[in-house]
Order: structure tokens, then C-alpha cells, then sequence
């Protein structure tokens, strides 16, 4: 049974797998032309985003639609830490999910108290607040339109105070002396994911986390069971906040500037468009909603019509020509109506996400197996 | 410590012009099984909503162990106080497995109200997973642990449920028509669940309509008609009470 992965002893291995798996991105990911950093960085960072959004909505189901804050506010804050502190990576990630967990208490203070459609109208009505502001009211800390980027005169106190300045140019971000450009850049933030990883595969199978789903289930049993679950309510929240602000800080780590733009409501949309088609609440779906979202956005949408023509070049003239007439909206441009299309067939056909498809895939093939032992284990937990 | 687990004082609730309570005054004993009857909308739900901390009363008072004043008090105070209900309709995680069903309860009375525990594995849990599967099996089911509580039959969701609320070992259990809606074989079930968990020595309030499940757990009755109680007694008292076999039972022999 799929439970058994929260066993003592698997939980350890499952940790190591992963691991390798992401660490490996750049050999396994080559085949299909997703190995450059640029991308590698984007699965990393938006994966601990997808999970620890995971870890609000797929736990408790509070479903926040301005999760996007969380991650301009980690942007902003490693973008400052950058500024006035130094350009090694580390202070730039703590000051973050500090901020991002403070803003987080906040807001969730106030949108928890309300449930349902009315908490995500609340989160939304935050979210764009923020956005506006960025642009209004918060331009010291924001500088509005242009953005919030490094220039030859920021103090950078920690690093003049030990010389490590650069003679010309800009510094780029580092950790402790390895800079992180390119490969580096992505190694960094697959540790993180790995770390973040970690302390998510905690929380799922943790009392806390039971207790997540059982809020989930029925609140008002979980309350006169003798929990009080404002306060989880709040911690989850506040721990998807972190994980945001973290992905945010890592964004800016790889690419030090930060623009309101990172916190506009398409940017939390795309999140839950993530974890809701690999699959809501499970353990890897959230990460397979990122794969195959910034896939199709990074290399699908490189997709043009002469690369189809190749693509089809086996075929007779005629047929090449109908075959690239029919596929060409769907690439290109027209990756967004691939993944509209293909999230509508999720939603529709598989509810609980791609992960759901691999479910019903692996008990297809354990019945035909075991013809004989009747399977009820769609009835079954297989939380994961 | 008092032998009066709960007492009711002068509890009044009305709903716009209905007097849902009237002037409620009770005393449960510690370890008795009392049940309260009456016919439909005659407040029963409503007395335990108010014990529970799910309605508040226009006035009165209920004081738990002699000390602890319920009313004003938030729904898991009370249940981390001693108090546990099963409700009218089941209240169960549907989406869980049985025993994640019977084991959130435990973990509940275990910590208190409020615990971050993020670091500690649940599979470590044994003493919670064994105090839930000793639960199970109770009400024999401790055979279909993996199985998710929301395709269970109705009768087996009621059962449940009562398992969740026995976990807790609550000082005083609060039971709301355990055997409402449910089939003869399942009441026969249920009644000898209840017998057996009353040699527990656990203090309960039940609420049944089956007359057959009433005399054969109660200690004590208490009947209840349009907001008022019109008698309390052993079941030998009541059954022979004129002014309830005349409001009550319809002049019905028993
Ligand atoms: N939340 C409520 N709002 C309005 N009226 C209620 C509410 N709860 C109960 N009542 C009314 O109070 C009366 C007693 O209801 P209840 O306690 O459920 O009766 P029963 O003895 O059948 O359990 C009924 O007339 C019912 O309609
Ligand atoms: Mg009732």
C-alpha cells in the first residue's frame, strides 16, 4: 500500500530517490531539450513554490488565491539584502522566508476567518492590494515600474567591509565565493528544493499534517474532537507563505532584480493551475504541474512551423502540410491552448490531477495481474 | 470530587417566538447512563448543542464537575474539558481511512487544543495507533482499518463515530439518537455496544427514541416535552408515571 511510504524506514530512501532525481535534471532532462539552466532553475524554484502551496491547499483545502505575494515579497527582500548587506546568497534566503512568514501571519490572520470562496476572495483582495501598492505608495521600497535592481553605489555594508568589492561592472550573487551563474545557479536551488522537500515529506506525515487533513475533512468534528484549527489554519498558511518566500528569494538569486509583476493574480493562478493538474494533496503532484507547465511554456512554445515541417518530413508532401496546418495552433504562440486544453481534460476525466492517471494505470495493470483477488483499492487510502 | 458531573441550572433558549428550553434544570451523576426522551422537536438537540458549546443559551447556566462553567466556553475547550458527543447526523472524516478516523481523536487528546507537532513522524505514534485500533475493535472493525470512512454503510458511519468519541476516553459522553434511522440488525448492534461500554463506568447522556434501546441502557430518565421536563426517574418511575404516559407515550402501555 501507498501509506507504507510514511514508514520508518521508506521515508529515508524516498528522500534519497529524490535527490538523485533532481540533482540528475541535467542528464535526464537533456533528451527532451529542457537542459539549460534558465529552465532547470525555473523547475527547482517553482516546484518548492507548487509544494508548499501543496501544503495550504492540498492539506487543509483552503484555497488562497494570492499566493503570488509571498513570492514578491521573498524577491523584494533577497533583492535588498543584495543591496545593503551582501551578495552572498544566504542572508538574501533567510531575510526572505522572514519577511514572506511575517506578511504571511498577517494576511492569513485576517483571511482565516472566513472559509470557502469567501477566504480566496480575501486572499485575492490582499494580493492585489499589494500589486497595486508596489506601484504606488510602496515605490521606495519597491521602485515602482523599473524594478528593484542592484547599482554601483548600494552600500552592501557586509561586503565592503570585508573588500569584496568588484572593480567594474555589477557583482553578481554568490555563494560564498561560487557564483551562481549557469549550472551553479541551478545546483543551488535544486538544494533548496531538496531541503524544502524534506521539511514537506515531514509535515504530510506528521500529526500536524493528519491534522491538516482532517480539517480538510470536516472541520467541525476536528473542533469538538478538541482542536482549536485557527491556529493550524494559521501555521499552514504561514509555512506556505515561507515556502513562496524562499521560491521568490530564489528568483532573485538567479536573476537579481524584482518587479511587481511577480505578484500579480495570473502569477497566483498559475499555481493552483499547477497543483490542481498534478494532482491536489498528493506528494508529487504539485511537482509534475510545474514540469509539465514550464515545460510547455519553455520549449513547447519555442515550437515554430519549420521545426513542425521537420518534425512531419517523413511523410509525403501533401500530408507534411495538412499535419503542420492542423498541430501549429497547438504549438508556438499556441501553447496556452494546449495546456487549457489539457487542463480541461485533467479537470474533467481526472479529477485528482495526473497523479490520479497514474493511480488508475498502476491498479489496471494489478488486476490484470491478480485477475482472481477482486481489487477494491480504489476504496483504499492512497494518499499519495 | 462531586458526584454531579454536569449540572443544568435555569437553562432558557428560545428561537424568535419558540421557547426551545424551558427553565432546564438537571443533574447528571457521575458513571449513570441518562437518557433523555421526548417527541420530535421537544429541545433534545438543543440541551446537548447548549452543553456542547455549539448554541449558547438566553440564560442559565452548566457547570461541569462542580467547578467548570461550560457556557461561553469554545467547542474544543469543552471537549479538552471531558466532554465528547456523537451527533445526530454522523460526524466523521469522510475522505480518511478508519483509522486515521479513530486515531485524530486521540492525537486531539493527546496534545491539547493547539500543537505544532511538524517533526515528529506519525508512524512513531504506536500508543495513539494502538489506543485507535483497540477503538476498532470495539466496534469490530479493526479488520477494515485501511478502508475510507466515506464509503462505509450509514449504520457503520453512526458506529464510527461512536468509536471516535469512546478513543477519548471522555468523562462524559454525550450521545444524540445513536440508532436514528438505522436498520434492526443494526440498533440490535449498537444497544449491545452501548451495554458493553457501559460497564466502562463512563458518565453518558443518551438521546433515543427507541424505547427498547432506552430501558435497556438508561439508569435514569428524564422526559422532555415542549421545552420542559416533566419527569425524571429511574425506568421503573417513569414507566409508571401517569403525566408522562399521558404527554409522552400517549397513554400507550409499556
Ligand atoms: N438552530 C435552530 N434555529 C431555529 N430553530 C431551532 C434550531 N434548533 C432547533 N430549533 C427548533 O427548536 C425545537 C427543538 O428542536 P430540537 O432540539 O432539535 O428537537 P428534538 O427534541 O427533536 O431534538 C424545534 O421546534 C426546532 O425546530
Ligand atoms: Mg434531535
Amino acid at each position: 500500500m501507498m501509506m507504507n511510504i510514511f514508514s520508518k524506514k521508506s521515508a529515508p530512501r524516498l528522500m534519497l530517490f529524490f535527490a538523485i532525481g533532481v540533482l540528475t535534471m541535467p542528464i535526464w532532462l537533456d533528451p527532451v531539450g529542457a537542459n539549460y539552466p534558465d529552465l532547470l532553475q525555473k523547475f527547482a524554484i517553482f516546484g518548492i513554490f507548487a509544494i508548499g502551496y501543496n501544503i495550504l491547499f492540498g492539506l487543509t483545502g483552503y484555497l488562497s488565491f494570492g499566493h503570488a505575494v509571498f513570492l514578491g515579497v521573498g524577491s523584494y527582500s533577497a533583492v535588498w539584502s543584495f543591496k545593503l548587506l551582501t551578495m552572498n546568497v544566504i542572508p538574501a534566503i533567510i531575510f526572505s522566508i522572514i519577511m514572506a512568514g511575517l506578511i504571511a501571519a498577517a494576511i492569513g490572520y485576517v483571511s482565516l476567518r472566513r472559509s470557502g470562496i469567501y477566504f480566496s476572495i480575501l486572499t485575492l483582495a490582499f494580493a492585489q492590494m499589494f500589486y497595486n501598492l508596489a506601484y504606488s505608495v510602496l515605490t521606495p521600497i519597491t521602485n515602482g515600474e523599473t524594478g528593484l535592481q542592484l547599482t554601483m553605489h548600494d552600500p552592501r555594508i557586509i561586503d565592503n567591509a570585508l573588500s569584496r568589492t568588484v572593480e567594474t561592472g555589477l557583482p553578481s550573487t554568490d555563494f560564498f565565493g561560487i557564483s551562481m551563474n549557469g549550472y551553479s545557479g541551478f545546483y543551488f536551488c535544486a538544494v533548496m528544493l531538496i531541503i524544502a522537500f524534506y521539511i514537506y515529506l515531514k509535515i504530510f506525515s506528521s500529526p500536524f499534517g493528519m491534522k491538516l487533513k482532517g480539517i480538510k475533512s470536516n472541520q467541525k468534528r476536528m473542533k469538538y474532537i478538541g482542536s482549536d484549527t485557527r491556529p493550524y489554519l494559521i501555521a499552514a498558511f504561514v509555512i506556505s507563505g515561507m515556502f513562496a518566500g524562499l521560491a521568490g528569494s530564489l528568483m532573485a538569486v538567479t536573476d537579481p532584480l524584482a518587479g511587481a509583476e511577480r505578484m500579480q493574480w495570473t502569477a497566483s493562478g498559475e499555481v493552483i493551475l499547477m497543483t490542481i493538474l498534478g494532482g491536489v494533496g498528493t506528494l508529487f503532484g504539485p511537482l509534475l504541474g510545474v514540469g509539465i507547465i514550464k515545460y510547455l511554456e519553455n520549449i513547447f512554445s519555442a515550437v515554430n512551423d519549420s521545426v513542425l515541417h521537420s518534425f512531419y518530413s517523413f511523410l509525403p508532401q501533401w500530408g507534411e502540410n495538412l499535419l503542420v496546418t492542423i498541430t501549429a495552433p497547438f504549438v508556438g504562440e499556441g501553447w496556452h491552448l494546449t495546456l487549457g486544453l489539457l487542463f480541461m481534460l485533467t479537470v474533467i476525466f481526472l479529477p485528482g490531477g495526473v497523479m490520479e492517471g497514474f493511480q488508475k494505470i498502476k491498479l489496471y495493470f494489478q488486476n490484470r495481474n491478480k485477475p482472481d483477488k477482486s481489487n477494491n483499492s480504489s476504496e483504499e487510502s492512497s494518499n499519495v | 470530587m462531586s458526584n454531579t458531573v454536569l449540572k443544568i441550572e435555569n437553562v432558557n433558549k428560545s428561537f424568535g417566538g419558540l421557547l426551545a428550553l424551558n427553565n432546564i434544570n438537571l443533574d447528571i451523576e457521575r458513571g449513570t447512563v441518562h437518557a433523555i426522551i421526548g417527541p420530535n422537536g421537544a429541545g433534545k438537540s438543543t440541551l446537548l448543542n447548549v452543553c456542547i458549546g455549539l448554541l449558547k443559551p438566553d440564560t442559565g447556566e452548566v457547570t461541569f464537575n462542580g467547578g467548570e462553567k461550560i457556557i461561553g466556553k469554545k467547542p474544543h475547550e469543552i471537549n479538552q474539558i471531558g466532554l465528547t458527543r456523537v451527533f445526530q447526523t454522523p460526524e466523521i472524516f469522510p475522505d480518511l481511512t478508519l483509522l486515521e478516523n479513530v486515531m485524530l481523536p486521540a492525537l486531539s487528546k493527546r496534545d491539547g487544543s493547539y500543537k505544532l507537532s511538524i517533526f515528529k513522524m506519525l508512524s512513531k505514534e504506536t500508543d495513539i495507533k494502538n489506543e485507535a485500533i483497540e477503538s476498532l475493535k470495539t466496534i469490530s472493525m479493526d479488520d477494515r482499518q485501511d478502508v475510507i470512512a466515506g464509503s462505509l454503510s450509514r449504520g457503520d458511519k453512526r458506529r464510527l463515530e461512536l468509536a471516535m468519541c469512546l478513543v477519548q476516553k471522555p468523562e462524559l459522553l454525550l450521545l444524540d439518537e445513536p440508532t436514528a434511522g438505522m436498520a434492526r440488525h443494526d440498533t440490535n448492534q449498537t444497544i449491545k455496544l452501548l451495554k458493553q461500554i457501559k460497564e466502562g463506568g463512563m458518565t453518558k447522556i443518551i438521546i433515543e427514541h427507541d424505547m427498547h434501546v432506552v430501558f435497556s441502557v438508561a439508569d435514569k430518565i428524564s422526559v422532555l416535552a415542549r421545552g420542559k421536563i416533566i419527569a425524571t426517574g429511574t425506568p421503573e418511575e417513569i414507566r409508571a408515571d401517569p403525566l408522562v404516559i399521558e404527554a409522552y407515550l400517549g397513554g400507550a402501555e409499556l
